[in-house]
């Protein structure tokens, strides 16, 4: 009797089968270490060219053309007004993506019913998350900055990077109202509540700690967008951090691009201690999503 | 009284004739920030499409499709789109040559065989890899990739397509990884026992039963990531540069259809000059690039989606 299995074509090319099972296993746990080696080696390059170039100083004063300024012992030159235009930026694009996003998610979630308007904006958004971010930029400075005026300034920044970020935002946020339990909006309603109070005093306390972290986790993807900033006019040369909703702004990602091509190959120092400064604010910001996450997160 | 007692006199002493109204009004509010999502898809396509349309007006579709000379500022000026399809082809083409081999042999590792304990901390390390910013990867093209591959080939620019195609490899073996890691490990082991029941080693299980039966996820994450290659911004514009040019040398510069974006945005042209429509005409054929990919990884993933019980 033949044995018809597609696996199993003769019986002495097991110690064959052993190897080719060996080298393979071998190939995949090689590949598993690129990235992790890649990352190693990023992160390496960038504290290893940035050393000795983050100062006090560079945390606290305006940028400058000359390279010597960015010594620790220059005139003293740094990353200041993009740092303070960067924090603006995050909080402005927070307080919109906040209230659109959740808004957005506690609709989907709470009031459409199961309907085509509601797979064609849940379709809609998953195809918005796939578009590029300098898109995103295009449709900022036709809007923003030529439509409606706002000019090259921080709410026309923040306006962008609040689309561009809303799609992560809302699915994230329809997460968190999914997993609080039905049974606690129907004793809700048995006493009585209306479908807002609901929302209000049950729902949205419960869910609160999900959309926080997912809210932190996408404005830290939007701190570190270049593209859609650049668009929209974000300056490289500004020596002063913005001081109103529509004054110009700067921002570390754009800084850290202007250093980073600038013909003068010492600026390749200026760009990495930029890039620290930079992935010191992303690694706060996820920080802070995790341990909401794991302070609130009812199955720890 | 107790505190449950006051959440209910709360919940309910606010209840009067104006309620009915009142929850309309919420109702409405809350369809309004869904509806932003809405009109931001709207908003592209109408800003690409009308920008588009003054720049067709001076050149013609048939030669913006098929020139081959890209010259937008210097005169004689060309608008060929070709060299910019061109160079976002290369980047494309060459990051995926990297992440998709390397990030579904991470992603059969961590299914198949890495230990559970070995895979929680794998995979959110690689994860980290997604959340850099590009600027960050464009930097570390510039200074670790690219004087690498000058030490191989002398003759390297400062700017090449080679330090662009890895850079972006290695941005996108992530979403590889991740996505077809959770496509493989989905797949019920039900299929692997019946295998090894036939007498299957482990490596015929994973390339023969897993890797088929997580195919539609598994291509899926190959689309997303490819037009996330397309779209890549700034670190193909800092490590690839601004070069335009149909060339088959990854040694040479290049300009991808986003860098040239970057040009003009970084550039002070005059609204309305030809320079300025062109953004919103490379800007559309690249949507539409990306969009007709996301459709298509959308498509595949409900075609051929295995529905295990």
């Amino acid at each position: 009797m033949s044995t018809e299995t597609p696996f199993s074509e003769g019986t002495d090319d097991i110690e064959r089968k052993r190897k080719i099972g060996q080298a393979f296993v071998a190939v995949c746990f090689a590949s598993t270490l690129v990235g992790i080696v890649a990352l190693v080696a990023l992160i390496a390059d960038v504290i290893y060219e940035s050393w000795g170039w983050v100062t006090w100083e560079f945390l606290t004063y305006p940028p400058s053309q000359v390279v010597e300024n960015f010594l620790p012992d220059g005139r003293g030159a740094g990353i200041y007004p993009a740092l303070v235009g960067s924090i603006f930026l995050i909080a402005l694009t927070a307080v919109f993506t906040i209230f659109l996003g959740v808004g957005a998610a506690i609709y989907l979630e709470e009031y459409a019913a199961e309907s085509r308007l509601k797979s064609f904006i849940e379709a809609n958004i998953a195809n918005l998350a796939g578009v590029p971010s300098i898109v995103y930029g295009l449709l900022g400075l036709a809007i923003f900055v030529r439509a409606i005026q706002l000019g090259t300034s921080l709410i026309a920044g923040a306006l962008t990077l609040t689309l561009l970020i809303l799609p992560i935002v809302i699915v994230s946020s329809q997460e968190a109202l999914r997993a609080v339990p039905d049974s606690q909006r129907q004793a809700a309603y048995g006493v009585g509540a209306t479908q807002w109070q609901v929302i209000r005093d049950v729902v949205l306390p419960r869910a609160l700690p999900g959309i926080m972290t997912g809210t932190i986790l996408s404005l830290s993807r939007a701190i570190g967008e270049t593209a859609p900033i650049l668009m929209v006019g974000a300056a490289t040369s500004l020596f002063v951090a913005p001081d109103g909703l529509t004054s110009p702004f700067s921002a570390m990602p754009m800084m850290i691009f202007e250093w980073a091509g600038h013909p003068e190959p010492e600026f390749q120092h200026v760009a990495a201690a930029g890039i620290v400064v930079l992935l010191t604010i992303l690694l706060l910001m996820n920080a802070v999503a995790i341990l909401i996450r794991n302070r609130y997160d009812p199955r720890s | 009284m107790s505190s449950a007692d006051e959440t209910a006199v709360a919940i309910t002493g606010e209840s009067g004739p104006m309620n009915g109204l009142k929850e309309t009004a919420i109702r409405s509010v809350f369809f309004s920030c869904a509806l932003v999502t809405v009109l931001t898809t709207l908003g592209i396509i109408l800003v690409l499409v009308q920008g588009s349309i003054g720049f067709f007006q001076e050149v013609s579709i048939v030669e913006y499709v098929t020139g081959t000379d890209w010259s937008p500022v210097i005169r004689p000026r060309s608008f060929g789109v070709l060299p910019l399809i061109w160079g976002t082809l290369i980047i494309t083409v060459g990051s995926a040559l990297i992440a998709i081999p390397v990030g579904t042999a991470t992603a059969i590792y961590l299914s198949e065989y890495a230990d559970p304990q070995v895979r929680k901390v794998i995979k959110p390390t690689l994860e980290i890899l997604a959340g850099i910013p590009t600027i960050v990867y464009g930097f570390f093209a510039l200074s670790f990739i690219t004087p690498i591959i000058q030490r191989f080939f002398p003759e390297t620019g400062t700017f090449n397509a080679a330090a662009g195609a890895i850079v972006v490899g290695i941005m996108i073996i992530p979403m590889v990884s991740s996505l077809s890691e959770d496509a493989m490990s989905s797949v019920p082991d039900d299929l692997r026992n019946a295998a090894y029941g036939l007498g299957a080693t482990k490596f015929e299980v994973s390339t023969s039963v897993v890797f088929p039966a997580s195919l539609s996820g598994v291509i899926a994450s190959y689309i997303l990531a490819l037009s996330r290659a397309i779209g890549e911004t700034m670190a193909v514009t800092l490590a690839a540069g601004m070069h335009p040019q149909i060339t088959g040398n990854l040694l040479e510069p290049i300009q991808t259809m986003t860098a040239y974006m970057v040009q003009i945005g970084i550039s002070d042209v005059s609204v309305g000059s030809i320079g300025y429509q062109s953004l919103f005409a490379v800007g559309l054929t690249l949507f539409a690039m990306t969009l007709a990919m996301n459709l298509f990884s959308l498509w595949i993933k409900s075609r051929y989606r295995e529905e295990y019980q």
